[in-house]
């Protein structure tokens, strides 16, 4: 089977999830389905040659990010009752207009996308995590650092805002 | 791709199943006989001399047992819950290598399913997703008991996993590679990672304790105040996977310590042998080692009591994410002395 083959049916099966994930009526099982679009866009990467990014896509949003998710969402008391009721004419109206944006779009970006112009980058070995490494740490340094202390800022607020509850006491 | 390397990886990676299965089944009944032999009882001794056919015993009652799926229960992700619980349980045996090169039929096998350069972080990600199994099961069962070993679960594991990642960090800046073949290589002749980072080998154990829901952070499924935990709602085989995976699980993290501080299949001496003795005396070092750890495992669950859930979360949070991260700078300000990168 040839990869062109391979990459096609994921990137079906990725979109279809993806579907999936906002067709499904019930919470959790949107959640789920996220979570399978997350292993599928990983498959893709290691189609691309691009070990360390799947694995660390799969450690950070499918192990993380999404455990969070069902987390939270299992402590919610979700069902058919306190399911906020949708009238008929908003649904019409809002399948309309997300059709016409999708017309819009495509007409936006009929020419501008073509098949030629998508390529798998030049270098084979590129996402390989020795050469990842080297970019990170030499040529892109000063952008790593950067976001780095923006984690460490949305940590600190995140632990601000998570005892901010608490009354002082001196 | 050529079929002889194809045909070697699936009979490689069937053995894996069929041993993992065989060692998570008999690890069953040593937990057994070590319970009775700490509680000085006599323990499983019934079916065939000393009890051996226990585990076949056990099987075979799993599977008669009836099949219940509670009414208000999800249907399928009732079914899913254990399933993807065994399958991540199985999954992290592909990239750990079980001993040096064999010679066999004019070839050489690697005695390992997937040498993949970011072995260590490959684990990591199949540890982060198992704990979907168990999720997915408390959630699915619709039980309010179940729902809190699911939730319990999945806050003790996102808490450990942070402690235990970092301190496989500490161990990757040791080895300079991320691949577990290459891990293993480096501690060759001794140079085993526990001689250097005792800290962070405790800090990793208590994790792995924690990861496989262990005693004493079994409490997931505490029985005194959760009946079941997360399969309290479930039967038969549905019940016997997430039991088995329990022990996979132990079998698997008890490699994973082996490979990243015993020197994995490395033992003394090895150097005065070659060729296939080489390769059968290392798989043997290396399940020995697997095997003492599965020991201790067993040991701490039956002498030691279970935490308080607040205990647990206040060891995880305060004491082993503090301690792995100090450890880590520790050992880089080291690293970075010898190699030269510092000068006063």
């Amino acid at each position: 089977m040839s990869i062109e083959l391979l990459t096609l049916i994921i990137g079906g099966l990725t979109i279809g999830a993806a579907l999936m994930v906002v067709i499904s009526k019930h919470p959790i099982r949107s959640v789920l389905f996220l979570i399978v679009t997350f292993f599928l866009i990983s498959s893709l990467y290691i189609l691309m040659n691009a070990q360390f990014l799947a694995i660390v896509n799969i450690i950070v949003y499918a192990g993380a990010i999404m455990v969070l998710f069902l987390f939270v969402l299992m402590l919610l008391n979700l069902n058919k009752e306190s399911e906020p009721k949708t009238p008929k004419i908003v649904l019409i109206s809002s399948v309309v207009a997300s059709g016409i944006l999708l017309l819009v779009l495509i007409a936006a970006f009929k020419d501008s996308i073509q098949l030629s112009h998508v390529h798998l980058p030049p270098e084979k070995n590129i996402g390989l995590v020795k050469n990842l490494g080297n970019l990170l740490f030499d040529k892109y340094i000063v952008p790593f650092e950067v976001s780095s202390i923006l984690f460490i800022a949305s940590m600190v607020g995140a632990i601000l805002l998570a005892k901010r509850e608490k009354p002082i006491i001196d | 791709m050529d079929t002889g390397l194809l045909i070697e990886k699936l009979i490689l990676a069937s053995l894996l199943f069929v041993v993992s299965l065989g060692i998570a089944a008999y690890s069953t009944y040593f937990e057994r006989k070590l319970a009775a032999w700490i509680q000085d009882r006599v323990g499983p001794d019934r079916a065939g001399p000393f009890g051996i056919l226990q585990p076949i015993a056990d099987g075979v009652k799993m599977f008669m047992k009836e099949d219940f799926t509670p009414t208000a229960a999800d249907r399928w992700l009732f079914i899913l819950g254990p399933g993807i619980a065994m399958f991540t349980a199985l999954m992290t045996s592909a990239v750990v290598p079980w001993g040096t090169d064999i010679s066999m039929f004019g070839r050489t096998i690697a005695l390992q399913v997937a040498d993949v350069n970011i072995g260590i972080l490959f684990i990591f990600g199949i540890i982060s997703t198992g704990v979907y199994g168990i999720m997915i099961g408390g959630w699915a069962s619709n039980n309010k008991y179940s729902r809190f070993g699911a939730i319990r679960a999945s806050s003790q594991m996102i808490s450990y996993e942070l402690a235990m990642g970092i301190s496989a960090i500490t161990i990757i800046m040791m080895s300079g590679s991320l691949g577990l073949n290459d891990i293993v290589k480096a501690q060759h002749g001794m140079n085993w990672n526990i001689f250097y980072q005792p800290v962070c080998f405790i800090i990793f154990f208590v994790c792995a304790l924690a990861e496989t829901n262990r005693a004493p952070f079994d409490l997931p499924e505490c029985e005194s105040e959760l009946i079941g935990g997360y399969h309290t709602e479930y039967s038969s085989m549905k019940l016997g996977l997430f039991l088995f995976a329990e022990y996979v699980g132990m079998f698997v993290s008890s490699a994973v310590i082996a490979i990243l501080f015993f020197g994995g299949y490395n033992f003394p001496g090895m150097d005065s042998f070659s060729g296939n003795t080489l390769a059968i005396l290392s798989v043997v070092a290396f399940f020995s080692k697997i095997f003492i750890l599965i020991f201790i495992f067993m040991w701490i669950r039956w002498t030691i009591p279970r935490f308080r859930f607040d205990q647990l979360m206040h060891l995880g949070w305060k004491v082993l994410i503090p301690l792995s991260i100090i450890n880590m700078l520790v050992t880089g300000i080291v690293i970075a002395f010898n190699e030269g990168w510092i000068k006063f």
